[in-house]
């Protein structure tokens, strides 16, 4: 590597420092917004799905999103495909996932 | 293992630096990193889309496509079926512009140039990126079927296999067929775009035929030993519902075509006559990868790094969507696509802030397929990548099939497609 061309790697390191205030934990992801983005195909971007045949995640309380993720992983709440997905994903990822869509506004309250 | 690739994400930068001066222009003057992106379908719109959420504005992202609509090939054997329209299926790109500030530009990107970091337009602008994400589709390898080279013969024999004036066209030789005829499908050896897709439009022909055509059929030609997707579901969808109106016929590869009388000719040459033949080509990636030398396993399909979907054969170019080379059990999918497209995007905006990329993507699929215009049947999965093999696995103990085909699975496919949609263009 070539003395020179570490110059403009400095800057281009502290240029992307400043305008990131908090440090990343997952590559440059901070909570749970690119591991939901796993599921939003179906259950729309932030959790806003479109119509009325699924349940809005956006605004649900972390815990209501955990125990419903953790009762598809057991089989003992009724599902088509979710208790397939759900058993894909870790209770650490489940935990990230339900924190980021408890965090977004809900469109439609219960 | 995250030092490591942390000093290559750097590198990376840092190469992008030297190269050509521009990410250092970038730093310097504040201008935005630019990322172009080829091609406006499932895998592409959504990276677009997903790169400007993600890096809240900072990147800017101009898309390349041809078409003024999205058209879904997800649902679009419905329209061969009859229960729908193909204007329900066609999405403007609009939303990408107005709502995340996505430059689209209508042309066709015609050539790359890897070293100088450009992207030309057959209209003739040239693009400069800092990086580059290629979302080609598929491309038909017509030289192994030579009839179909002949002139006029790709507007009669109709493959049907990219949503749009293929598939409309399609559905007027279907309804202009006389009842008593015989619609023949063939099928190509996997890979091809879409597993379940060949045997779903088997179902919706039969459907449309079991209402309006009952004396006639529908024949496969299977260059495949068995249903490459949901099989023992299809085989009873089959049975139970189309009984003596489907035919299947496994391992007949079709090689050649006669245009003239519509006849399927095999590679052993049996000859089969339809009144409508469709024939679904095999397939290799996009012509603008094939030709700038991505699509490096057997020259058909792109080899990517699946932790950022970065070609193994150039550096600062994706590639994403039906292209790629395939990680087992991950099938070629709009679902599978729109994934694609968001850890690619992560990563993208990662490596423009010289951040190493998440280690642990985790990518979804489900696949529904229609067994009529109301019930439907899934297969699912869940990907996540395995450090050690380098490549993305399905979970164990994760994904699934249908018990059977449903009216409950009928309406949570119309969410599914109304939600796919707008998550990738809206």
């Amino acid at each position: 590597m070539k003395l020179q061309h570490l110059f403009p790697c400095l800057i281009l390191l502290t240029a992307s420092a400043a305008s990131h205030a908090a440090p990343p934990t997952v590559g440059g992801e901070v909570g749970g917004e690119r591991l939901y983005a796993s599921c939003a195909s179906c259950h729309g971007t932030n959790g806003k799905a479109v119509g009325t045949t699924l349940p809005e995640l956006a605004g649900q309380s972390q815990d209501k999103i955990i125990a419903a993720m953790r009762a598809f992983k057991a089989q003992t709440r009724d599902a088509t495909v979710m208790h397939q997905i759900a058993k894909g994903y870790s209770d650490e990822q489940i935990a990230r996932i339900a924190a980021f869509l408890a965090a977004q506004p809900a469109t439609v309250k219960p | 293992m995250q030092r490591r690739q942390f000093i290559q994400a750097v590198g990376s930068t840092l190469a992008a630096a030297t190269v050509t001066g521009h990410a250092t222009a970038t730093a310097a003057s504040g201008a935005k990193a630019k990322v172009v992106v080829i091609g406006g379908g499932y895998a592409g719109a959504t990276a677009a889309k997903y790169l400007r959420l993600w890096s809240a504005g900072s990147i800017d992202v101009t898309l390349i496509e041809p078409n003024p609509y999205f058209v879904s090939c997800p649902l679009s054997n419905l329209v061969l079926g009859g229960s729908k329209q193909i204007s329900e299926l066609t999405i403007p790109y609009d939303n990408l512009s107005r709502r995340h500030g996505v430059r689209v530009i209508r042309d066709t990107a015609q050539a790359i140039d890897a070293d100088k970091r450009t992207v030309t337009l057959a209209g003739g602008s040239v693009l400069p990126y800092d990086r580059l994400i290629v979302s080609p589709g598929i491309d038909f390898m017509w030289d192994q079927l030579p009839g179909m080279l002949q002139p006029g013969a790709q507007d009669k024999i109709l493959h049907g296999w990219k949503a749009g004036a293929q598939t409309v066209a399609l559905r007027r030789q279907l309804e202009a067929m006389p009842d008593g005829g015989t619609y023949v499908l063939t099928i190509p050896q996997a890979p091809f775009r879409c597993p379940p897709a060949p045997y779903e439009r088997a179902c919706q022909i039969a459907h449309y035929f079991s209402r309006e055509k009952k004396k006639s059929r529908v024949l496969i030609l299977d260059a495949n030993g068995s249903i490459q997707s949901k099989p023992a579901l299809f085989r009873k969808a089959w049975d139970d519902r189309y009984a003596g109106l489907i035919e299947y016929r496994t391992n007949v590869n079709v090689v050649d075509v006669d245009v003239a009388t519509s006849t399927a000719i095999s590679d052993f040459g049996d000859k089969v006559q339809g009144d409508v033949l469709n024939v679904v080509p095999p397939q290799r990636a996009g012509r603008i990868a094939t030709q700038t030398g991505l699509a490096n396993l057997n020259q058909r399909w792109c080899e990517v790094d699946y932790l950022t979907f970065e070609s193994t054969q150039a550096k600062y170019i994706h590639v994403i969507g039906d292209a790629i080379q395939v990680a087992s059990g991950m099938p070629k999918s709009g679902h599978m696509a729109n994934q694609h497209g968001k850890v690619c995007a992560a990563a993208v905006v990662d490596l423009l802030n010289g951040v190493a990329p998440n280690q642990q993507p985790m990518l979804t699929n489900t696949c529904y397929s229609f067994v009529s215009d109301t019930e439907v049947m899934h297969v699912a999965s869940v990907h996540a990548y395995d450090a050690e093999k380098k490549t993305l696995l399905p979970v164990p103990g994760s994904g699934g099939l249908s018990s059977a085909a449903s009216l409950l699975e009928g309406s949570y496919a119309m969410s599914w497609a109304q939600t796919i949609w707008a998550d990738t263009l809206g």
